[in-house]
């Protein structure tokens, strides 16, 4: 009998165990719905299309978010043009290539360490090198270059993980019909992973969505009443990359500037521009999960 | 010692010969895992590499293609000899090779694509895009690989839809597409159940007339049933090559009897 | 077609080895390219700040003057608040991790909450920012203090937390869980003996990688009111009378090394630029050794235990 007793002391402990745990998660869970939930009640009467469509005022009720959502638009495309690419090859190359050489070990340090800084010094950073070594100014293009920088390791490293989880022997099969590293990557890695690297793109694009202490580092404005010029001409070449050049500000930046002021009305803008931007990375995630779900049931092994 | 013994246990007349292995040696970093083998490999047969794990016998059959390439730290010595060419030596690309000599492995490995493209895979990673011929080479080899009736109305399905031996006999007509010289089986039918094990074996015998076979397997029975000549290899070593029959009814090396009457293995 | 001569099989073997050099070599040129840049940039802020980095310059307060400001307030401040944010973050993370994954790992409330969490972590910072402003600051009026700061740091890092403490411990083998089971362990004995001390080392790795996040972390600590400038220290939590110790520090404002640096960066004097460059300099230094704390954790832990 004494073994039941025993037996009785043990899942009485995890029973406290699994209440307690449970508990602190629900709270947790439940106090950060119910202040999201406020926030949006908060910010509700403000969402409408004019918020959308107004620029910065300084009366609270007239001020709109034009500025700042394709101010954040134009900077994240941007920053995913140079990024993606780059971040995809480099993980490629640093799995498929380089691995088990000095080389790769140094690349793969350098990498970890920089997806560890703190994103103010890539604000510092991008400050020297676009603002003042390139001369590009406090524009949409250095806003863009430095936030590519940010999410860069981000994609390098998902990327890597992603190949990694593609079994050795679907490597080998293909290798094993005669195919060069290139038609193996091409061929089989890329599109095998490109689920998993997806989603790990959108999680780091969802990120950057939120930084301001970098673009506010390199010159972003709080202030910005004008939007940058449209990339389409009448003239030919019917293109032009004049907006590159216009200053710019980002959600997180106007909706911080709201913060920072007296007055319920702007707090209740500073609410409306929260939930605008949770609704935005509560919709790339659910793009990112819905992504991973569709290709992982295609790619199966 | 044992290259003496080795020599006594050859077969006395050699049949037409497609590759032949010369003081092979190999390893794996510091670890020597293959140790001075010789022997042939004739010409449009079956021929079995059997012995305990660990013996080194998918290792022999991974240099036949190179494979031992894509991990760092491997090497080799020795030679393998196909037309009279090393193909083991540095100077050979390693894609030759496998161009040449294809390998089914021991647990099925298709593609995550339809059935249609894992088959023509070989065909295009050379560069062929034409379509017609595709399709023919295809169809020859599903039918090759005793498939093409039980795919053929569903080419274009993933081939993941397909049971365990269908997985592996899609392996099978992925690897002689392209009309190799040598193809390389590693245990086909370890992960099969009796049946499918029955129809990959038969496929195997009925494949001898297009290309020569090397299979490495697990089962005596297996190496028995359907190998024309058998290699026993014991720790590295190569301890004996003959014909199927020699070796399992009248083998000269002791370590082989004892192999095949189940008393070391 | 596939009976080609060797000369034309090594022409096509030729033309396809050709196109994976060229992507080997744009590859290393690129990173390389990246990497450089990144690299001669920060050496380019260490340079910049070394004039500044002295004793003086840890123990001094911020000043209008250049020459005699310091972090000694901002250093201070992201210690204290970080050691506030691993108190209340680590034991919750863990928990909620070995929760979702050893109990709660079927069912709707376990869905709903994996999902709420996968959503968390993907939520920008200031959002963070405003619902700790809401809660911590207007409703249970902790004020704009180092209490509040703790906590709102520990909500935006407690999903990576809890992600990490997943993974951990899914990556240990089902064999080791069934060899203990089989031995009449009981379900918190095995996660007590075996999970935990197994994961350790990649629960530690991950909770460093989230507290140098959070090290870096300004717009949520503005949004709830640090402050940018703060020329004396917290409540020492040692007193003279009884009971000796004292919690008047959790309610003293701050600010934080990146806020400091923020504030350098935005004015126009050179003097701050080097200024800003060294408080970089101390910033960068402070997570590479996290980081490298934590390459030395799992490397050690791991190498004591292979599956």
């Amino acid at each position: 009998m004494q073994g039941r007793d025993n037996l009785l002391h043990r899942r009485r402990l995890e029973k406290v165990f699994v209440a307690v745990a449970l508990v602190l998660i629900v709270s947790a869970l439940l106090v950060l719905l119910s202040l999201t939930a406020e926030m949006f009640i908060d910010g509700l009467p403000r969402l409408n299309w004019k918020f959308f469509t107004s620029f910065p005022s300084r009366h609270a009720s007239d001020a709109g978010l034009l500025s700042a959502w394709v101010g954040t638009v134009l900077v994240i495309s941007l920053a995913a043009i140079f990024s993606i690419p780059l971040g995809i090859a480099a993980g490629v190359y640093l799995e498929e290539y380089g691995r088990d050489s000095w080389l790769a070990a140094i690349i793969e340090i350098n990498v970890t360490n920089l997806a560890a800084v703190p994103p103010i010094i890539y604000g510092l950073v991008a400050l020297g090198i676009f603002v003042q070594s390139w001369n590009l100014g406090e524009t949409v293009l250095t806003g863009g270059l430095t936030i590519a920088l940010l999410m860069l390791p981000t994609v390098v490293v998902v990327s890597r993980e992603a190949i990694r989880a593609i079994p050795a022997s679907l490597k080998e099969a293909a290798y094993a019909v005669g195919a060069s590293k290139w038609q193996v990557i091409w061929d089989h890695v890329l599109p095998y992973s490109l689920g998993s690297i997806l989603t790990g793109v959108i999680v780091a694009v969802s990120r950057a969505i939120g930084e301001t202490a970098p673009l506010i580092t390199v010159g972003a404005l709080t202030y910005i009443a004008f939007l940058p010029e449209s990339p389409f001409t009448s003239k030919f070449p019917y293109v032009s990359f004049a907006w590159l050049q216009a200053p710019f500000t980002v959600v997180p930046i106007q909706m911080f500037n709201w913060i920072s002021r007296a007055g319920t009305d702007f707090q209740a803008n500073a609410a409306a521009a929260g939930a605008v931007l949770v609704i935005l990375t509560l919709l790339m995630n659910g793009v990112a999960i819905y992504l991973r779900y569709r290709l992982r049931k295609a790619v199966q092994w | 010692m044992v290259e003496q013994e080795q020599s006594q246990s050859m077969v006395s007349e050699r049949p037409p010969v497609v590759a032949e292995v010369v003081d092979l040696n190999f390893f794996y970093g510091d670890f020597h895992a293959l140790k001075n083998i010789n022997f042939y490999i004739p010409a449009n047969k079956v021929t079995a590499l059997i012995g305990p794990s660990g013996c080194g016998k998918t290792t022999l059959l991974r240099c036949f293609n190179r494979m031992h390439d894509l991990y760092p730290g491997n090497r080799y010595e020795g030679g393998i000899l196909v037309n009279g060419e090393n193909i083991i030596s540095p100077k050979v690309d390693p894609i030759e090779v496998r161009m040449r000599i294809s390998m089914v492995f021991q647990k099925p490995n298709p593609f995550p694509k339809s059935i249609y493209e894992n088959v023509a895979y070989g065909l295009r990673v050379r560069g062929i895009r034409d379509k017609s011929l595709i399709d023919q080479k295809v169809e020859e080899a599903l039918r090759g690989a005793a498939l093409w009736d039980e795919v053929k109305d569903r080419l274009h399905e993933s081939a993941y839809a397909l049971s365990g031996g269908q997985q592996q006999r899609l392996c099978i007509a992925r690897a002689i597409v392209t009309d190799p010289d040598i193809v390389l089986f590693d245990e086909p039918t370890s992960a099969l159940d009796p049946i499918a094990t029955r129809s990959i074996e038969e496929l195997m015998v009925s494949l001898k007339e297009r290309v020569t076979i090397i299979i490495v397997t697990h089962s005596m029975q297996q190496a028995a049933r359907f190998s024309d000549y058998t290699a026993f290899m014991y720790m590295g070593e190569l301890i004996e090559f003959n014909d199927t029959k020699t070796v399992f009814n009248n083998a000269s090396h002791p370590q082989t009897q004892e192999y095949i009457s189940g008393k070391i293995g | 077609m596939t009976n080609w001569s060797i000369e034309e099989l090594r022409e096509n073997i030729k033309r396809r080895q050709i196109v994976s050099q060229i992507f080997a070599i744009l590859g290393l040129l690129l990173i390389f390219f990246a990497l450089f840049t990144l690299l001669a940039l920060t050496v380019k802020m260490f340079i910049d700040g070394l004039p500044r980095l002295s004793w003086k310059f840890f123990f001094s307060f911020p000043s209008r003057k250049p020459e005699e400001a310091g972090i000694f307030a901002a250093w201070v401040g992201t210690a204290v608040v970080m050691m506030m944010t691993a108190v209340f973050a680590i034991p919750i993370g863990v928990a909620s991790g070995i929760y979702l994954e050893e109990y709660g790992k079927k069912g709707w409330l376990a869905a709903l909450i994996e999902v709420n969490i996968s959503n968390l972590a993907g939520v920008p910072s200031i959002i963070y920012g405003l619902l700790a402003l809401g809660l911590f600051v207007q409703d249970w009026n902790l004020g704009e203090s180092i209490l509040t700061a703790g906590l709102t740091l520990s909500l935006l890092i407690l999903p990576v937390i809890v992600v990490a403490t997943r993974e951990a411990i899914r990556a240990i083998p089902n064999s080791l869980r069934e060899a203990a089971y089989a031995l009449g362990a009981s379900k918190w004995q095995v996660i007590w003996d075996h999970l935990l001390p197994y994961s350790l080392g990649s629960i530690l790795t991950g909770i460093i990688v989230a507290l140098s996040r959070a090290i870096g972390e300004t717009a949520p600590l503005i949004t709830i009111g640090a402050l940018t400038f703060i020329a004396f220290l917290p409540d020492p939590p040692f007193t003279s009378q009884f009971p000796y110790i004292s919690f008047a520090w959790l309610k003293s404002p701050f600010t934080v090394m990146p806020i400091q640096m923020f504030n350098w960066v935005s004015r126009p004097q050179a003097a701050f630029q080097a200024n800003a460059a060294a408080a970089g300099a101390v910033l960068v230094v402070m997570t590479l050794l996290m980081n490298g704390l934590a390459i030395y954790l799992r490397y050690r832990l791991r190498k004591g235990l292979k599956w």
